[in-house]
């Protein structure tokens, strides 16, 4: 009999979420859901609430990603005032944000993904967390806190706090990097990097050994769509969009965030909180695209700076063409990019700019209507805001890095789960396997805090249904 | 440097054979919030290692894989409001099967952002906002039974659904806030924390 798997809750992952797999009569995988389960509504309660606010309530849409969230919402601030953010402002603000892509980039290779790799997908569930990484390799594991300890302290050192530090604001950021930030950075500086440097040796001999993964783990042609510099250079603050096909060619480009309308659209799904956007003019499903650090890296003509840029040659070597279209090439790209937040963080603290007073414009109510758009960790963010001449917000849409994945983790884990899961007779499928489908979620390193604009753990549950998509089954797993 | 040959006093510390004390059974789960306490509870970095020393992390989002919240838990974080029917029911789970429930962080101990909604529109309203009204396509409330939980009425505190012992306030409460509560629960006043707020 066919039948349905729910996998709840997906753990290691940044929100509530559940799989569910659908088998066919011959016990085979005929399709897949990733639902996520929650929901809090803030394009709904911010209505009526002073654009100034903004920043700091959509902070806590994320906490994994704040930065991200603070960013959008002070650019689209920026426009509302119609102001051009001074140059020591904008390298601020730039710097806060290669912080926090490093710290969680961190944050989702070593206390998330890590434990798959190093101690196996099929080892023992009680110890495969990063606690467990802990106990078995406690060298590395201390390596990648402290380097996500590095990216945090970094936000610290500019904002005060490493969480909703309410430091960037419509017009600039509210002070420079003090005497003492410049020094903390300065010395911690050759660490970071040479944990970097030998977490990307260590991911590329592993990638090398299993090229399996590499083909099953949600590899597909996709779009994919990020910021790049004028110059082709990996962007995360400003630049245009760019749409580019699996084959590299160019399909939209300098596109400007104020249209947004015009080349995303969102669907629904009634098993899912999280939307489904689409590039409108393929349509839906079609117009599936992919966003995040595997985007960025497939946009970008070049990195900038020495070291990433090699690894970005290789990067290109291991991916067999210009364009990566593994989902698995997503921890590789994520590594890639802490090496290239390291780069670029030495760059900015050596510059003079970042210790300037002159950090923001101030200005009034000058325009009603603001689109801001930043690069997240996990790929673009968009903030629109609607005010009346009071600067009270009319309207509010958001456009989350994690959604724009939604159609891309839903065939991911597809992809996996026919290549993994054997029909068997009883519908048992075992534990590690049921692990690798929801690696292919771990591999987006999905916030769904953001994607639903809520926040929670993300369930593995997995449903069995049967042909006529009727629940047979439900497997938790336990510890 | 390994804590565990000294046994540390306290309540909920039991000793397990000759002179090994039991680590703790420790839990920490997500709520509606943003996750940023959990982050801020990651921000305790190395000294992480310390607490794995006094306690076995049995269930926590990010630091276990465990799909079922287990009995017998004797310490439990909980971030985040009560803002649905999943969360309603599996709080009281969390409760009925630990010792000892912290509210962690202003949503939990307030509601904070996440009750942000309730004075502002009814549960459909917001899902009219984001689902019909923001949609391109096939505009509907997500709504599968069994899967995609419905919102209740109101976000709510963890208190005004289930008792909570201790209340660690802040949005988030910072890394040294927190390891300050732990250690003290940890080494020996959890009993005070016991008599005081259970
Ligand atoms: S208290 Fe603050 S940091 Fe914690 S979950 Fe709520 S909004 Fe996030």
């Amino acid at each position: 009999m066919s039948s349905k798997l729910v996998i709840d809750p997906v753990t290691r992952i940044e929100g509530h979420a559940k799989i569910s797999l659908f088998l066919d009569d011959a016990g085979k995988v005929e399709d897949a859901h990733f639902h996520v389960v929650e929901f809090r509504g803030f394009e709904k309660f911010c209505e009526g609430r002073p654009m100034w606010e903004m920043a700091g309530i959509t902070s806590r849409i994320c906490g994994i990603c704040p930065v991200s969230h603070l960013l959008a919402s002070a650019k689209t601030g920026d426009k509302i005032l119609a102001v051009r953010v001074p140059i020591a402002g904008e390298k601020l603000r730039r710097m806060m944000n290669l912080g926090q892509i490093l710290q969680s980039h961190a944050l989702s290779f070593f206390h998330l993904s890590s434990p798959d790799f190093l101690l196996g997908w099929d080892s023992d569930p009680g110890q495969r967390n990063v606690f467990g990484l802990m106990a078995a390799n406690p060298d590395l594991a201390r390596a990648g806190i402290r380097l996500r300890q590095f990216g945090q302290t970094v936000i610290e050192l500019l904002g005060a706090r490493k969480i909703h530090a309410a430091w960037p604001v419509p017009g600039g950021v509210r002070y420079p990097l003090s005497d003492e930030g410049k020094a903390w950075i300065q010395d911690r500086l050759p660490e970071s990097r040479a944990t970097i440097l030998s977490a990307i040796e260590l991911f590329e001999s592993w990638l090398d050994a299993h090229p399996v993964e590499v083909d099953v783990f949600g590899k597909f042609p996709s779009l994919f769509m990020s910021l790049v510099g004028d110059d082709g250079r990996w962007e995360h603050y400003g630049g245009h969009l760019r749409i580019i096909d699996s084959e590299g060619q160019i399909v939209a480009d300098r596109l400007s965030e104020d249209d947004y309308q015009s080349f995303i659209g969102e669907a629904v799904e009634p098993w899912s909180y999280l939307k489904f956007p689409y590039y409108k003019p393929l349509g839906y499903p079609d117009g599936v695209y992919r966003v995040g650090p595997l985007a960025r890296l497939n946009i970008c003509d070049f990195i900038g700076t020495p070291e990433a840029d090699r690894a970005l040659e290789r990067f290109r070597q291991r991916a067999g063409g210009r364009v990566a279209t593994s989902s698995f090439f997503y921890h590789y790209a994520r590594l890639i990019e802490i090496l290239a937040c390291v780069e670029a963080i030495e760059q900015l603290v050596n510059d003079p700019d970042v210790q300037s007073s002159r950090v923001r414009a101030e200005a009034g109510i000058n325009e009603l209507n603001g689109v801001g758009v930043s690069e997240a960790p996990r790929g673009t963010l968009f903030h629109h805001y609607q005010v009346d001449e009071n600067g009270l917000i009319q309207s509010v849409n958001l456009i989350i890095a994690t959604g724009q994945n939604n159609l891309a983790m839903n065939r991911t884990i597809k992809q996996i789960a026919q290549h993994y899961v054997e029909g068997s007779s009883d519908g048992s499928i075992p534990e590690g396997i049921l692990n690798r489908v929801e690696a292919g979620i771990r591999a987006f390193d999905p916030c769904l805090s953001c994607s639903t604009h809520a926040v929670g753990q993300m369930p593995l549950k997995l449903d069995v249904f049967n042909a006529d998509r009727v629940l047979i089954q439900t497997l938790e797993r336990s510890s | 440097m390994d804590t565990l040959t000294n046994p540390a006093p306290g309540a909920v510390v039991e000793t397990e054979g000759a002179d090994r004390p039991k680590k703790l059974r420790f839990a920490t789960v997500w709520l509606g919030g943003c996750s940023g306490c959990h982050m801020s509870f990651l921000d305790l970095d190395e000294w992480l290692f310390e607490l794995a020393k006094y306690a076995e992390v049995v269930f926590s989002p990010v630091g276990s894989d465990a799909k079922i919240f287990p009995d017998q838990v004797d310490i439990c974080l909980a971030e985040g409001a009560v803002a649905n029917e999943e969360n309603l029911e599996f709080i009281q789970k969390v409760r009925s099967r630990s010792k000892l429930l912290i509210s962690f962080g202003d949503c939990a101990v307030n509601g904070n952002v996440t009750a942000m909604r309730n004075p502002s529109a009814t549960v459909e309203e917001i899902l009219d906002r984001c689902y019909l009204e923001l949609a391109d396509l096939s505009p509907q409330y997500p709504r599968e039974p069994g899967i995609v939980p419905p919102l209740i009425k109101q976000a709510l505190p963890v208190h005004q659904v289930v008792p909570v012992d201790v209340f660690l306030p802040g949005c988030p409460p910072s890394a040294a806030q927190i390891q300050s509560a732990l250690e003290s629960l940890f080494t020996g006043e959890a009993q005070t924390a016991k008599l005081k707020f259970g």
